[in-house]
């Protein structure tokens, strides 16, 4: 028990060597780009992670998810340059925003019980939400996009990717350690048998649509957090983030890494914004190599590459304990 | 904007025109429901990719006879590749959970699309029109154009013929059994793989067609597959999912709202659709004509 402790203080003190090391070694030592990759990676992880709150913990699939994102990172941007409002109080408004869409998308979505209805719905909010922020042009300047978002200077991109970098990751992990929380508490549990079984759960005495409400909108919570460093990060966004395939590749992050564990979304991400530098860098379609990937991984490995490395290492393990 | 009562009708009409190529997908869709117990979002791709071949075959055969060519030919190219997916794909996940089958399905969307780009570029495509379907209809001082009545003409032929299929041939007859009871079709000794690569290749058939109809109207984009299968997806909604009947009702609906929505909202006109699915949602789950298999999908 002591020596099990042992390793884990160890794993995590290497964690956190390797974490404020990385930005140095990455913009120092290779590119200021290859940070750049990995904050953003930062950023789709948290949009992932917290997306999955509604499809593998709480079973909606969600196919409208962009929406919260793209609310998040367009109320920060319009506070920002629109009104002389302080970044703290505008990066706060991005994900309550997007939690109040949440909750209005959410209390018509979550009494529908069938996915395919469900994924219908979601679509179909976030497309008018895209068609909103296209066409108010006053508000949102529609697809000129806001442009040269002002950012302050202590997290200012123009030189160094640095200071950013380590804003954005306290930012992450907070938000990681919240959702590890939501998910492993009581209420976390009870989202869970209600994606296994919702009529069992109703019969315990659940109110089951208030929890998956209440699961959505978190989860619309935190994809605005993600959105609101997502517009820090570019300085400037346009509708192209409000768009259904900016919805769809969520999902996909959590297909990818796997559904069932909390980091696999994240690792997804991961995953997905490499790939999409390393093939783009090669050619256009990316899109054709994505659905071919996805189309394989659902056939052959529908646990995702987090559940494939879950399994293989049980295995492993239990061999090992097998012939000492 | 005054509103007179001309005007009024050719806005009828225009919708009416919106309907029917709305009914010829979303009749594929909601057949391959109806049967499959699967949600082809993919369903859109194989409509661009039918609009992209028209444009193709029309220039390449020129004019006329290139334009009634791609009529003809494209709806058969396109169900030979529906046949191939479905041989290839999605015979592997109809004993899956649901999720991973739209997942299949939506991957698809991302394929088909890049395929386009790879085959006809980005930029937009335009179809011409033979010289017989060009001109306007003028009522009443107001004119639009010819060829949509030629797409009601279509939308009815295609709704007469899936009405006797449907109600006089033995396949007809097989997928509305299966529609009613699967497992009872299945055990009767009728294969059911068959019946499913027959109903694929009908509904992509119907996709294809859809495509090469609208292609003329439209100008060709990446991206037209997504606009036209949310509207789908609201008409399978608002007429029952699975009902073929209730694809029809719900599509002459849409259009409808669509082309009347468009003189109050011009540019809010999908609005409208969106409201109308979130009312028969929240009031009426399984649809105006549907049988209440909304809480299993």
């Amino acid at each position: 028990m002591k020596e099990n402790s042992k390793t884990k203080w160890l794993w995590t003190a290497a964690i956190g060597v390797t974490l404020v090391l990385l930005p140095f070694v990455l913009e120092k030592g290779f590119s200021t780009y290859y940070l750049y990759l990995f904050i953003k990676a930062m950023v789709w992880a948290l949009y992932a992670v917290s997306f999955n709150l509604v499809l593998g913990y709480g079973g909606m699939m969600s196919f409208g998810h962009a929406a919260f994102f793209g609310i998040g990172a367009y109320a920060c941007a319009i506070l920002l340059v629109k009104t002389s409002c302080p970044l703290l109080l505008a990066f706060v408004a991005g994900p309550f925003v997007a939690a109040l869409a949440g909750a209005i998308i959410g209390f018509l979505c979550v009494r529908i019980r069938g996915l395919f209805y469900f994924a219908v719905i979601t679509l179909s909010f976030a497309q008018l939400v895209y068609i909103l922020v296209f066409k108010w042009r006053t508000l949102t300047y529609g697809d000129d996009g806001i442009q040269g978002i002002p950012v302050p200077d202590f997290i200012s991109t123009t030189d160094t990717y640095i200071p950013f970098y380590f804003f954005s990751l306290i930012i992450l992990l907070f938000c990681l350690y919240l959702l590890w929380k939501i998910v492993r508490s009581p209420f976390g549990l009870m989202l869970r048998s209600l994606r296994e079984s919702p009529e069992r759960a109703a019969f315990v005495g659940l109110r089951t649509d208030n929890y998956r409400l209440i699961a959505f909108v978190l989860s619309a919570f935190f994809s605005g957090v993600a959105g609101v460093l997502f517009a820090l990060m570019e300085t400037s966004i346009a509708p192209n983030i409000l768009f259904w395939s900016m919805s769809g590749e969520v999902i996909l992050m959590g297909l990818l890494g796997g559904m069932n564990l909390f980091l696999g979304p994240a690792l997804g991400a991961v995953i997905m914004v490499l790939l999409n530098s390393f093939i783009t860098s090669y050619t256009e379609y990316w899109g054709m190599f994505l659905g071919i990937t996805l189309i394989l991984i659902v056939l052959f490995f529908p646990k995702g590459v987090g559940g494939l490395m879950v399994e293989q290492f049980q295995k492993w393990r239990s061999s090992s304990h097998g012939h000492p | 904007m005054d509103f007179d009562l001309p005007m009024l009708f050719i806005q009828f009409v225009s919708g009416l025109s919106r309907a029917m190529v709305l009914f010829l997908m979303a009749s594929g869709l909601t057949i391959v429901f109806g049967v499959m117990r699967v949600i082809n979002f993919a369903h859109g791709a194989f409509y661009m990719l039918g609009a992209y071949l028209a444009f193709t075959l029309t220039n390449l055969l020129g004019g006329a006879v290139g334009f009634w060519a791609a009529l003809l030919i494209v709806p058969t190219l396109i169900s030979l590749l529906g046949a191939a997916v479905e041989l290839v794909l999605l015979r592997r996940i109809y004993e899956k959970e649901h999720l991973l089958q739209i997942l299949l399905t939506y991957s698809l969307i991302f394929v088909f699309n890049d395929a386009v780009k790879l085959l006809w570029g980005g930029e937009m495509r335009i179809v011409t029109l033979p010289e017989i379907l060009k001109g306007f209809v003028t009522f009443f001082g107001h004119r639009f154009p010819v060829y949509y009545l030629f797409i009601i003409g279509v939308g009815i032929a295609v709704a007469l013929l899936l009405w006797l299929v449907l109600k006089r041939t033995r396949f007809g007859m097989l997928i509305r059994a299966s529609a009613e009871h699967r497992e009872m079709v299945d055990l009767l000794g009728y294969n059911v793989g068959a019946l499913f690569s027959m109903v694929f290749i009908m509904a992509t058939w119907l996709g294809g067609l859809a495509g090469a109809v609208i292609a003329p109207t439209v100008r060709l984009s990446l991206g037209m597959d997504m606009e036209i299968i949310i509207e789908c997806f609201i008409v399978v909604i608002v007429g029952g999912l699975g009902s073929i009947w209730g694809a029809l009702l719900g599509a002459l609906i849409a259009g409808q709202i669509y082309a009347f929505g468009i003189l109050v909202l011009p540019q809010f006109a999908m609005a409208f659709l969106f409201a109308l699915a979130a009312v028969i949602i929240l009031f009426r789950p399984y649809g105006l004509l549907g049988k209440g298999v909304q809480a299993r999908v």
